[in-house]
């Protein structure tokens, strides 16, 4: 057969081979990316499994609930560590939300200038900027001067850290609403703000929520800041001028310790943050889907 | 020119010496127009003729995009809408828009789509009343009255420019600026728009601008041309009563662009 390959045969030849050449490098290169892909996930389940393994053995109804015994006496849990979590966070997010929602609003909305362009290359800054300088800047002007740790001080750190994030997505999801809706809102003789507030915000809502719920995740795991503002406590507190426990500090101690009760007692509390993250992050999720839908139809 | 003044006095919308700019970029050059009371008159021209930006001014919305910027007056009964010391939220509620894309607020439901900037204040059933109105004079009524509380974005593209036909409505203007109303649409919700045109000079002033020449000798009762010089500003060549437009224009240019030689 090959004897009789015609002209037009042999002309295509060539190109047929480059051709194939191009196919081997295409499906090498898809290979390669699902490698890499399948490593990265494969590290994150690896670490998942492991920290559920671990952290599945401490979880039970007293861990969640109870305070930490001391030293030798068994049992005992970080329940005073959950409630200082979520008040400390509470009160982060009640002060971060105003603040970098309105930042959002008014550099979506007047976002040409001096002002703006400065405002927004700090908040790209204060994100980069370590959590453990953060906690330093809250121990310095809220802990020194007050001359005790409190869980407000943590708050205020946190807040720091969770600003950034939401001014500049909710600028994004601002700036993502399409002209035309807000122009239709102004030519019915809406004013700006009610323009903004009634009909271009809410439709920004769902990308905002998910922004808020992303930030939170970001500050759940944070230790650093924690070390010289809240401190930790042994006992129930709830009074966020005064020393607070808190779970990222619980396991920080623990697994330091040398004692396996409370390395296992580490394990569950980074488990509980992880969980905490990964709903943080399903919920973000679903959030988006919803906002991308309604962009969409 | 003494003919021009008096027909700007007559009309209950009219640009005079107007122009427009985006930043140092002059899109509308000294238009000066007047707009008849409950008629139809239509903009047409070449695309970047400066038609939708002329539109724009006639509301205050020009000025909304950044660096824009406005020259001339428009006048509204005889008062001009540009003078010191006028809100143009004011404005626009007496000259409503509807845009080339239906753009419905997609986080209201239908009825308080309709009723975003009509009947604050009133009670309960006056605004459905005022909802019904305003929704069976952009003929929506019978296709949403039973799904009122759902999103608007369910509905049709046609039916979802009715629907910011009635929230135009709602607002009781006297004039309704239209930016190409119907580019977005299929033929037979163009149709139904247009026909929807016609009704509405019952009550409103209609000022339409629209891609489609067709479409102009349709709809309108005047109509009036433009076009860009070689500068790039966009100029008011003739405007007059649309069929006189269409069969005799006075400008050789009209002529050009209505017989399709360019444009």
């Amino acid at each position: 057969m090959t004897a009789t390959t015609s002209p037009s045969e042999r002309e295509l030849l060539p190109r047929y081979r480059s051709l194939r050449r191009r196919r081997i490098f295409a499906s090498l290169g898809t290979t390669l990316a699902l490698c890499c892909a399948g490593l990265a996930a494969g590290v994150l389940l690896v670490i998942l499994a492991y920290v559920v393994v671990q952290g599945a053995r401490a979880i039970n109804w007293n861990f969640l609930t109870q305070l930490p015994h001391p030293i030798g006496v068994p049992g005992g849990g970080v329940g005073n560590g959950i409630l200082g979590t979520l008040i400390i966070i509470g009160l982060a997010t009640a002060m971060a939300v105003p603040l970098g929602l309105l930042t959002g609003i008014y550099l979506a909305l007047f976002g040409r200038g001096p002002i703006p362009e400065g405002l927004r290359f700090l908040s790209d800054v204060l994100s980069g900027v370590p959590s453990i300088a953060i906690g330093l800047f809250a121990y310095a002007v809220l802990v020194a001067p007050l001359k005790h740790f409190s869980a407000f001080s943590a708050s205020f750190a946190f807040m720091m850290l969770m600003l950034p994030l939401l001014v500049r997505t909710s600028e994004q999801a601002i700036r993502s609403v399409p002209q035309t809706v807000r122009e239709g809102a102004l030519a019915l003789g809406m004013s700006n703000f009610r323009a903004t507030m009634y009909i271009v915000l809410p439709t920004a809502m769902p990308a905002i929520i998910t922004a808020l719920l992303l930030a939170i995740a970001r500050v759940v795991g944070e230790t650093a800041p924690l070390l010289f503002t809240a401190f930790g406590s042994q006992f129930w507190q709830a009074n966020p001028n005064q020393p607070m426990a808190v779970l990222a500090l619980q396991v920080f101690t623990y697994a330091i310790s040398p004692y396996p009760e409370w390395q296992t007692q580490a394990w569950g509390g980074a488990l509980l943050l992880i969980l905490a993250v990964l709903i943080l992050s399903l919920g973000a999720r679903l959030m988006l889907r919803r906002a991308t839908r309604d962009l969409e139809a | 020119m003494t003919a021009a003044m008096a027909a700007l006095a007559e009309s209950v919308l009219a640009a005079d010496d107007l122009s427009a700019y985006y930043g140092s970029n002059k899109a509308v050059g000294n238009v000066t127009i007047g707009f008849r009371r409950k008629a139809v008159t239509a903009l047409i021209g070449p695309s970047g003729c400066g038609k939708t930006t002329m539109l724009r001014c006639l509301n205050r919305i020009h000025e909304v995009a950044f660096d824009a910027q406005v020259e001339g007056r428009v006048l509204l009964d005889g008062q001009d809408i540009y003078a010191a010391g006028i809100d143009p939220m004011s404005i626009r509620r007496r000259i409503g828009m509807v845009f080339q894309r239906p753009n419905p607020f997609p986080t209201l439901s239908i009825l308080d789509n309709t009723l975003a900037c009509a009947g604050r204040g009133v009670g309960r059933r006056e605004k459905l009343e005022v909802a019904e109105r305003a929704l069976r004079s952009a003929a929506l009524w019978d296709e949403v009255k039973d799904k009122l509380k759902t999103s608007p974005l369910r509905l049709s593209g046609g039916q979802q420019q009715r629907l910011c036909i009635a929230r135009a409505v709602a607002a009781q203007p006297d004039v309704l600026l239209m930016d190409e109303p119907t580019a977005s649409l299929d033929p037979i919700a163009t149709a139904v728009i247009e026909e929807l045109m016609s009704s509405l000079t019952e009550e409103f002033t209609i000022v339409a601008v629209t891609h489609n020449m067709q479409q102009a000798a349709r709809v309108s009762d005047c109509t009036a041309f433009m076009l860009a010089d070689e500068t790039g500003v966009g100029r008011l060549i003739e405007v007059d009563e649309t069929a006189k437009l269409f069969t005799k224009p006075s400008d050789r240019r009209t002529e050009d662009y209505i017989t399709g030689r360019f444009g």
